[in-house]
């Protein structure tokens, strides 16, 4: 497939900007339980309002890919069916969540709305947190759907891409977050630093998995069943077209064999070892700048790693244009 | 319940893409507007087709044949295109099973096209919304036409009859006895779209004529030979003299 790089953008940035917010909502769960000291309103205040800017450039970048933005609103019909349309559903409620947990914080309006019998006071914000986290899940799935769900790109149909659409955004999220606290809230860095490391080793656990899985993948579809002809050797002579068509734009990246082999070892290295080093370095020397730089070296290795993963998928149309191929 | 389709016989397709340009003309001259083109006469033209011809060989030269091999959208019965559309552009109509995208609908996303494995769908880069085939909706029930003509304009252009048109619903359809009879296939059967449309195989047609068959009592052209003459008294086969 040819990656696009709207979607390349909305996929990589809402991805952190859930992860984000999973991070602030994981550190006020710890601290309501008396884990870990209840921060400033403020920290979770702008930590949601840095949340919000991500998930909007994300929706800013998703309307680059759509050929009729001004029709936007009509996607929401079809849920029943559709990943997509409960994707396009599910961000707003997402955002809408962020922007009423964000105002809480930064208004300090936070009332009381039910006290458990073990005492614990559940105020509006940890109500909003939880739907914010539900909500967070749910858009994890949806994105991660649109591309599982099509059983023939094989390469996207296991749910090894559900699950690394959860830990990679979870992984730059997290990361985001040492770095924000890192600035705002330094006695924090190590809590969301710790939980970084592990999700980022988690993600490279996954996505090797699915590197290992692709890799091993025999073609279901053949030009023999593409045309019907059960002949071994066929060779396609003419496309139906002199120059190029849509089927040669939208399903072949175009770039070589060589450029596919590297890149691979290259969004390993800036998505999960660089990051995993500048994170332990960071930590231990307590250093907001090589904090924001694992997040800044993550966040582009997981772009590479998004344009690999669009790439990477062979669509069983590219038979009729082999020639291509 | 209808289910209209096309049988495309490659036995008898010559590859000269009268469909193509048949289909073009009709389906860019419509109320749905122009199926546009980019640089028609430049070095690089592109444009949006619905149909396209294309040619493989298959086997070893000189042991080998050409195919040519029309392919437009088949119109699936389980379409995999229709339920991932988010704006309910894409749909299949219920009372003759034809695929199609309502225009004023689609936004454009390509998700459609994704989800199609055969890429019959292209999308019109200057019009911004997805195309494809629409077995000539506006043309098979036009009251205005002849009924001859109530036939998508790709099988009324087709010189050697290589494309049909009707129900695949009804056993008794001019195409669902050729599917029956010439062994009619669907195409990527594995993945259960069951594409409506089908195709007919190459089928070589060979006739045994033995030695002795040449060898006819009347001799009409006088060319066999090898009988020995006969009497010029014997009565011949049409009693006729056959000299
Ligand atoms: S051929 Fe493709 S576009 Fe046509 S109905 Fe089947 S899946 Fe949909
Ligand atoms: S491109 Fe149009 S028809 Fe295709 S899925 Fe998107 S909205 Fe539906």
């Amino acid at each position: 497939m040819k990656p696009a790089y709207s979607v390349i953008f909305l996929t990589t940035l809402i991805g952190a900007g859930q992860g984000l917010f999973l991070a602030l909502f994981t550190q006020q769960s710890y601290a309501l339980f008396g884990q870990l000291p209840m921060q400033e309103d403020g920290f979770y205040g702008y930590g949601s309002v840095l949340v919000l800017l991500l998930l909007c450039g994300g929706l800013v970048a998703s309307f680059f890919h759509l050929g009729h933005p001004e029709r936007a609103w009509r996607t929401a019909t079809q849920w029943r069916t559709s990943w997509l349309s409960r994707e396009v559903i599910v961000l707003p409620a997402f955002m809408g969540v962020v922007f009423l947990y964000a105002t809480t914080h930064l208004l300090g309006w936070r009332p009381v709305l039910i006290t458990l019998p073990s005492g614990l006071e559940i105020d509006l914000s940890i109500a909003l947190g939880v739907a914010g986290t539900l909500l967070a899940f749910t858009l994890f799935i949806c994105t991660a759907m649109i591309y599982a769900c099509l059983r023939f790109l094989r390469e996207w149909n296991s749910p090894l891409t559900v699950i690394n659409y959860i830990l990679l955004g979870g992984a730059s999220g997290f990361t985001l977050a040492t770095a924000f606290a890192a600035v705002i809230a330094p006695l924090q860095a190590n809590f969301f630093g710790g939980w970084a490391i592990i999700i980022t080793l988690l993600a490279f656990v996954g996505r090797s998995a699915s590197l290992f899985r692709n890799s091993r993948l025999k073609p279901i579809s053949t030009i023999q069943t593409a045309i019907g002809i059960k002949h071994p050797q066929i060779v396609q002579r003419s496309k139906g077209a002199m120059g190029g068509t849509f089927n040669t734009r939208e399903f072949f990246h175009g770039k070589s064999e060589k450029f596919m082999r590297r890149i691979k070892p290259g969004f390993i290295l800036f998505s999960f070892m660089l990051p995993l080093l500048l994170l332990f370095l960071g930590l231990s020397s307590a250093s907001a700048l090589l904090l924001g730089g694992a997040f800044i070296v993550q966040y582009s290795g997981l772009l590479a790693e998004r344009w690999f993963f669009f790439a990477e998928a062979k669509h069983p149309q590219n038979h009729y244009y082999q020639g291509k191929a | 319940m209808t289910q209209l389709a096309l049988v495309i016989d490659l036995n008898v397709c010559v590859g000269c893409h009268a469909c193509v340009t048949s289909c073009k003309e009709w389906n860019t001259s419509g109320s749905a507007g122009p199926l546009c083109d980019e640089n028609p006469y430049g070095a690089d033209p592109t444009g949006t087709f619905f149909n396209r011809v294309q040619t493989f060989e298959i086997g070893q030269y000189p042991n080998s044949e050409t195919l040519h091999f029309p392919k437009s959208c088949l119109h699936c019965e389980d379409p995999p295109c229709v339920p991932v559309c988010p704006t309910g552009a894409s749909y299949k109509r219920k009372e003759d099973g034809i695929v199609l995208v309502d225009y004023d609908k689609c936004i454009g996303c390509k998700y459609c096209t994704w989800a199609c494995p055969y890429g019959a769908r292209e999308f019109d880069e200057k019009a911004k919304v997805m195309k494809k085939c629409t077995l000539c909706v506006d043309r098979i029930y036009d009251q205005s036409l002849d009924e001859i003509d109530r036939k998508p304009s790709c099988v009324k252009a087709c010189p050697t009859s290589a494309r049909l048109f009707g129900d695949v619903h009804d056993p008794e359809s001019e195409i669902s006895k050729a599917i029956r009879e010439d062994g009619g296939y669907a195409l990527m059967p594995e993945w259960g779209t069951h594409p409506a449309n089908h195709y007919l195989p190459r089928r070589k047609t060979k006739l045994k004529i033995h030695n002795d068959e040449l060898e006819r009592a009347d001799n009409p052209l006088k060319v066999d030979g090898l009988l020995p003459k006969p009497n010029k008294n014997d009565p011949s086969m049409d009693d006729v003299s056959a000299w």
